[in-house]
């Protein structure tokens, strides 16, 4: 009934294609503006390969150029990455069979676009033993395009004349947008999404990212509760 | 500032956000409640992220045509409901920004 591990991780690769075509522009413009931010080359290609948080390293970056001190850069992180500990819950059913050696790299590797990106094959694949093979490739193919574009803009990115301002960094919204729009097939989703845009843009001026915190919690709260409200019927 | 603290630092609370539920993964058992309401998590926490980048490119709200960011972001919204294909959806976004971004404005 199982795929074997090895299709599973090719197919896990061909999976995190589409995404890693949004992301290669985001890291090539982290790597510029990171050194513009006054990190050296090795601190630069130390917060992709060591931290790898693509947004967290984003904010970090633009607080180190302002000159925001250490706590507050660390708090920043802690709130713009909490939302992998829902993708972690979401994934947890199907991870707690595996030993730590697993557990650790998955756990490592788990990005926006990897749980995205691995989690629907949960879903489509709900018995096989060997799924974490299809997780594993779209974490290891995602880290390395993600370590490479940061390679790029750190040693291209000088060279080309304002590249800081080209908008590279729309690409992680387009990216975003191609993640989420598939799921508005229903009521509760929708209405959670659209929760979740509004408050965003109303929380926006509130200190050390806090507003997405906010906006995030409210629309799976505001999605969860038309999910109650609805009879079943009118969810299709 | 100690940079490599600073790394340091950002990787160990990044780590344990991802691993914190993982590493007792046996033990932890979430209600059934809060498991129904993850799955609204992924769409609407991308969606507090790229809203705010896409209106608010420059801190304050843009809805206006001289910003390339919203045009992108209309014709990425279009395709991916239309195509439901997300390399598409990437793909033709981006040549529609940098296209306005420079031809246009």
């Amino acid at each position: 009934m199982s795929n074997t591990p090895r299709k599973l991780f090719i197919q896990g690769v061909l999976d995190a294609l589409p995404l890693i075509v949004g992301g290669v522009p985001f890291g090539i413009i982290f790597g510029t503006l990171a050194l513009n931010a006054g990190l050296d080359i090795w601190q630069t290609i130390g917060l992709s390969s060591i931290v790898f948080a693509g947004s967290a390293q984003f904010v970090a970056v633009g607080m180190i150029a302002a000159g925001t001190s250490l706590g507050f850069i660390v708090g920043a992180t802690l709130v713009v990455n909490l939302r992998h500990l829902i993708y972690a819950a979401s994934l947890l059913p199907h991870v707690k069979h595996l030993p730590q050696r697993w557990r650790i790299p998955l756990g490592f590797l788990l990005i926006d676009e990897v749980y995205a990106a691995t989690y629907p094959n949960y879903l489509k694949n709900l018995n096989d033993k060997n799924n974490h093979w299809h997780y594993l490739g779209v974490g290891v193919a995602f880290y390395i395009s993600w370590n490479l574009a940061t390679l790029v803009g750190i040693f291209f990115g000088a060279n080309i004349d304002g590249i800081a301002n080209w908008g590279l960094d729309f690409a992680m919204s387009a990216t975003f947008i191609g993640m989420v729009m598939p799921h508005l097939i229903n009521k509760p989703m929708v209405g959670g999404v659209l929760t979740s845009a509004l408050l965003a843009v109303l929380t926006f001026s509130l200190p050390h990212k806090i507003g997405l915190v906010i906006s995030s919690i409210v629309g799976m709260g505001v999605g969860y509760a038309i999910e109650q409200w609805s009879s079943p019927k009118e969810l299709s | 500032m100690n940079i490599w603290l600073l790394i340091a630092l950002m990787a160990l609370v990044t780590f344990t956000i991802r691993y914190a539920l993982y590493a007792r993964a046996n033990a932890v058992s979430l209600p059934s409640k809060l498991e129904q309401a993850l799955k609204y998590s992924a769409p609407c926490v991308l969606t507090a992220i790229w809203i705010p980048a896409v209106l608010m490119p420059q801190g304050e709200l843009a809805l206006s045509l001289d910003n390339p960011y919203l045009i992108g972001a209309t014709v990425a919204i279009i395709v991916a409901l239309w195509k439901k294909n997300i390399l598409l959806t990437i793909v033709t976004s981006m040549a529609c920004f940098f296209a306005y971004k420079w031809l246009v404005l």
